[in-house]
């Protein structure tokens, strides 16, 4: 019942739009109440599959990690999850695709599809060691206990200097790039793996010091990208 | 028929997204760890619930609101639908930006909309609870990042009509959040920063991305390639200040309670 709460804003934005501002009639009518249903579904069992699966493997995987006390394997797991989860993610594809195109247009590069493909994927592996390198960064952070703010800010200061020396027809893409990383599986995996360590070590607080992974993660892309965009 | 091989596809695009991730972890698990994974079935299942959950969410989607929402994006940055006579107002479009109302205020509401139904968000929301003992509710924290989506598009659709840089609104947000960290709750600075990296994902993305496309090809002067970009940054951007308003907000209404209390002690 809270995914049919969850629905209704969409429903409800989508009928009075539909309805009363383009007065329009509803097409399919059964489609969408069909599809609506299927979506009710769908969320009601991904929140009960967190519960049981995505959440307890990240916390638990956190704890072992802190009892077996090997940094550099933790370090190694860190990166494994960022990059694994985010070269293979299809709204990354989605974006690179359609920045090669925009690259080919600009005369970055030379106007073939082979010289596209071979930039999109290049954008793919860079956003997604970028991923592995926030998650690594972050990992870090919380068994050192620095405070996030410092770190986040210092990478605005350096998505700032990057914007000023980066080709403006890569800008917006890598500010998007930021957003469209992390993806539904990833986000309670990665949540789940600094709560766990933040309250596996002592002194850390799982409030203050277990979120902020994502926040990394959202951040690098942007810089990465932009520096892809003036080596090539 | 169709249908079933429509829901196969999507099943099998979802599975290709977790076997890399429980690769990963089950690799890591056996090898390095070298330890049994306590409820090994109740994990096990938890992942098939996952992955069917998601499939079920993403066919829906497909199946209703996307056409729709895609089509009504369309029709919505129809300068035609807006009774904008482009051809007369030209390069002086920007000053027209107030008469775009409507996709502004779509903007607001899709994005508001989609925000609420995000199931990484869900993810996120519920873990803070938990972790914060109740203090942040699932629901509180949900509303505070749908608003800072919502106003996060809306100026991004904004931005868009009038065609100024993207990087001044982005950098002026920056220093926004920087002031408002000085000032923020400690406990809630982590959490804020995390809010908007998860806003963004299946149900927001392709609504708004269909909304920024529709936009720059309807502006005249706007280039969709290049213009069409953007309005993701936003939507990560401002769930941040939002919620650190809403914790802000939260830490004001309790000390007044406080003090209201001691006021009533003293007397």
């Amino acid at each position: 019942m809270d995914s049919a709460r969850d629905l209704a804003p969409i429903v409800i934005v989508v009928l009075v739009f539909q309805l009363g501002v383009l007065r329009q009639p509803v097409p399919n009518v059964l489609e969408l109440l069909g599809g609506t249903l299927m979506v009710m579904i769908g969320l009601s069992l991904f929140v009960e599959g967190l519960k049981l699966g995505l959440f307890p493997i990240g916390e638990n995987m956190a704890y072992d990690f802190a009892r077996k006390g090997s940094l550099w394997w933790l370090l190694l797991f860190a990166f494994a999850l960022g990059f694994g989860t985010t070269v293979a993610e299809p709204a990354l594809i989605a974006v690179a695709a359609e920045a090669a195109e925009v690259a080919r247009q600009g005369g970055m590069i030379e106007n073939s599809n082979e010289a596209g493909e071979r930039y999109a994927t290049g954008l793919r592996f860079t956003v997604a060691v970028s991923v592995g390198f926030a998650i690594v960064l972050g990992v870090f952070r919380i068994i050192k206990g620095w405070p996030v703010q410092y770190l986040i800010i210092a990478g605005y200061i350096g998505v700032v200097i990057m914007t000023a020396f980066a080709p403006p027809e890569i800008i917006g893409i890598a500010y998007d790039s930021g957003g469209v990383t992390t993806s539904t599986i990833t986000v309670p995996l990665v949540t789940a793996l600094g709560v766990g360590l933040a309250s596996s070590i002592s002194g850390r607080n799982p409030m203050v010091d277990g979120f902020g992974l994502i926040a990394f993660a959202s951040l690098t892309p942007m810089i990465f990208v932009m520096g892809y965009g003036m080596v090539l | 028929m169709d249908w079933l091989g429509q829901l196969a596809r999507i099943f099998l695009d979802t599975l290709g997204d977790v076997i890399p991730i429980a690769g990963i972890l089950f690799g890591f698990q056996i090898l390095v760890l070298r330890r049994r994974i306590p409820h090994l079935g109740r994990v096990l299942l938890g992942f098939l619930l996952v992955l069917l959950g998601l499939t079920f969410f993403l066919m829906g989607l497909e199946q209703a609101l996307f056409p729709l929402g895609k089509v009504m994006a369309a029709q919505l940055t129809d300068p035609h639908f807006l009774g904008i006579d482009v051809e007369a107002i030209g390069d002086g479009i920007a000053e027209h930006w107030y008469e775009f109302y409507w996709v502004y205020l779509f903007a607001f509401a899709i994005g508001f909309a989609t925000t609420v139904a995000e199931p990484s968000l869900i993810a996120v929301a519920i873990k803070a609870r938990d972790v914060s003992g109740g203090v942040i509710t699932v629901w509180g924290l949900r509303v505070a990042v749908a608003i800072g989506v919502a106003i996060g598009i809306s100026v991004g659709t904004y931005r868009i009509v009038t065609g100024t840089p993207l990087h001044w609104y982005i950098i002026t947000g920056y220093v926004v959040v920087v002031i408002q960290t000085l000032f923020a709750p400690r406990s809630i600075i982590a959490l804020a920063y995390d809010s908007g990296g998860v806003t963004t994902s299946t149900v927001t993305v392709p609504l708004v991305a269909a909304l920024g496309l529709g936009l720059a090809s309807s502006v005249p002067g706007r280039n969709p390639m290049l213009d069409g970009f953007g309005l993701i940054a936003f939507a990560s951007l401002f769930p941040i200040m939002s919620v650190m308003g809403y914790a802000q907000i939260g830490a004001l209404i309790d000390k007044r309670r406080k003090s209201t209390q001691m006021k009533k002690r003293e007397t």
